[in-house]
């Protein structure tokens, strides 16, 4: 059968016209499926908890029970320290270990560092959080910031370091060899120019990373432990969002409930803001295509 | 000859003689590059003028990129790759060389135009210059001018330069590249088929360039394009499998070739 004839023959057409409908709307249906849980939690938080919001959420402590009020001003700024301390463990390690993947990929062990971070990733945060509470938490001999952080970071490691490799891989390999060939060393040929032109997916991956540390509860448990008054160091155990929410969510109390959702929502806009002002920072004057 | 291989590097630099070492800017002598343990080219031996155009060409796979690449000691990073034999580059063995100090005497352009996707036309004439060291602006802004005219860019792009480099033409990303190679003040440039993706009008501006560029800097090129090689260069050399066949003036490889399987190669009998 000549293609011409295919052509003409109207059932070829029609059944192909079928198969193609079938498939492009099964895509809809999944692309909507990923959205609509994403849209139903933003507006959820933001019915429950925005009524909670006022001032004094942001600059009171917890009010203790029984009282009206409070706020949770010192988890606010908790997670906001922890994270920090997360990301000065996780992203530094997680970069650094990226490119040492990519640019040095011939080697042993970098196959090791790649099925290393690839377990890491699967690894429960409850079980880092046990990690963080054995290594840090017991030397110490009570639960901090310090500890709590250094969960977060070894959490964000595995997800910086692929994000990484996968950006770096992508960047061609012609233009680490004209940087090369302009008499640039390899390191700064790796940072002036591999690092900079993978810059926007790294970051992307930095930022999946805080999000996701940012959100959890269990390595917090057992090394931030949580606190309901301001934390005068960070070698003292110090409040937390996630933690604060959990605790106020399996009370008793309708205002905590509250609070709680209050708790939840400002978390979800924190990671928005921490987004947009990083993508703002960083933003590269010519996009690469 | 095994006494000649015992022998230290400086003492077979002696040897070649002190005329031409100062004579040639390249001199290779026994070169063999392999990868993964099968040699891409063969005992090449070959001497290369100051100031000349060389054109290297052959078919396919017959070691030309090969042969540039271990000139600039490009295969450092290809695994598994082998060089043996010499390569003297401006007197010196290659060997002798930091490698950031050879790849600034010995430049290298493309066969893809490679701009920096992320900085501007002005950071990519100079990017070889900022990368290693802090300038005073009006030194890099003349830098800039000079190379840009060099490469004869200067009056397309000179009310752009913020502009990004990917913003320009495959012609002038090829023309940014060459005033980005000479930026760095080399004395040999090597350019692997710098113009094979280029259309007809960009490749003339190419070749001038390169007509120009002779006076000041000794130029190696690969290319597919048999007239191309007769236009440009001084000296051509065709590879074929791995062996330098034939390596004379140009005018002679390509009217009356000592070797069979030159001619038949230039007259286009295969390739």
């Amino acid at each position: 059968m000549t293609a011409e004839e295919i052509y003409k023959n109207e059932s070829y057409l029609v059944r192909r016209k079928i198969k193609n409908r079938v498939m492009l709307s099964l895509c809809y249906l999944a692309a909507i499926l990923a959205v609509v849980p994403l849209i139903y939690i933003f507006f959820y938080t933001t019915a429950q908890g925005f009524s909670a919001l006022n001032v004094d959420f942001f600059t009171k402590l917890p009010a203790p029970v029984g009282e009206e009020g409070g706020g949770m001003a010192n988890a606010i700024v908790g997670t906001l320290l922890l994270v920090s301390i997360g990301s000065a463990v996780g992203i530094p390690v997680g970069v650094l270990a990226g490119i040492y993947v990519s640019e040095y990929s011939n080697s042993i062990l970098s196959n090791i560092v790649k099925f290393v971070t690839d377990v890491l990733s699967g690894v429960p945060s409850i079980i880092i959080g046990i990690f963080a509470y054995g290594v840090i938490v017991i030397p110490m001999g009570n639960f901090s910031a310090y500890a709590g952080g250094f969960a977060l970071g070894i959490l964000m490691i595995p997800t910086i370091t692929r994000t990484t490799e996968e950006m770096l891989k992508l960047v061609p390999h012609t233009l680490r060899e004209a940087s090369l060939a302009l008499g640039v060393s390899r390191w700064k040929t790796t940072i002036r120019v591999v690092l900079k032109t993978a810059s926007a997916g790294i970051i992307t991956g930095i930022l999946l990373a805080i999000a996701r540390a940012a959100g959890e509860t269990a390595p917090l448990l057992f090394t931030a432990f949580g606190n309901r008054f301001w934390s005068d160091s960070l070698d003292q155990p110090i409040a937390s969002l996630p933690v604060q929410i959990f605790t106020y969510a399996i009370s008793p109390y309708k205002d905590w409930h509250e609070q709680a959702w209050a708790g939840a929502f400002v978390l979800i806009f924190v990671v928005f803001i921490v987004n947009l002002l990083v993508r703002l920072v960083t933003r590269n004057k010519f996009r690469p295509n | 000859m095994t006494e000649v291989q015992e022998n230290t590097i400086n003492e077979e630099v002696i040897e070649i003689g002190q005329k031409e070492l100062s004579k040639n800017a390249i001199i290779t002598n026994n070169l063999t590059v392999s990868f993964s343990g099968r040699p891409a080219i063969k005992n090449i031996n070959c001497k290369i003028k100051r100031g000349t155009v060389t054109a290297i060409i052959g078919p396919s796979g017959c070691g030309k990129s090969t042969f540039l690449r271990a000139l600039n000691y490009m295969h450092e990073l290809t695994p598994k790759s082998e060089v043996t034999g010499e390569i003297i580059i401006l007197g010196k063995d290659i060997r002798q060389y930091e490698m950031t100090d050879l790849r600034k005497k010995v430049g290298m352009v493309f066969q893809k135009a490679n701009p920096f996707p992320t900085m501007s036309i002005y950071d990519n004439v100079i990017s070889g210059l900022i990368f290693n060291k802090r300038y005073k602006r009006n030194y890099l802004d003349e830098k800039v001018q000079k190379c840009l005219e060099q490469a004869g860019l200067w009056s397309e792009v000179k009310n752009r330069l913020n502009d990004s480099a990917m913003s320009l033409s495959g012609g002038q990303q090829q023309r940014l590249c060459i005033a980005r190679t000479i930026a760095v003040n080399p004395e040999i440039i090597l350019m692997d088929e710098p113009t094979s993706a280029l259309d007809p009008m960009s490749t003339l501006k190419v070749e001038e360039l390169i007509y120009n560029l002779k006076s000041n800097y000794t130029i190696v090129i690969v290319t597919h394009n048999m007239q191309q090689a007769a236009r440009v260069s001084d000296n051509t050399a065709f590879f074929f499998l791995g062996d330098l066949i034939e390596y004379s003036k140009t005018q002679k490889v390509f009217t009356n070739p000592d070797e069979k399987l030159t001619e038949e190669y230039v007259t286009g009998k295969f390739g």
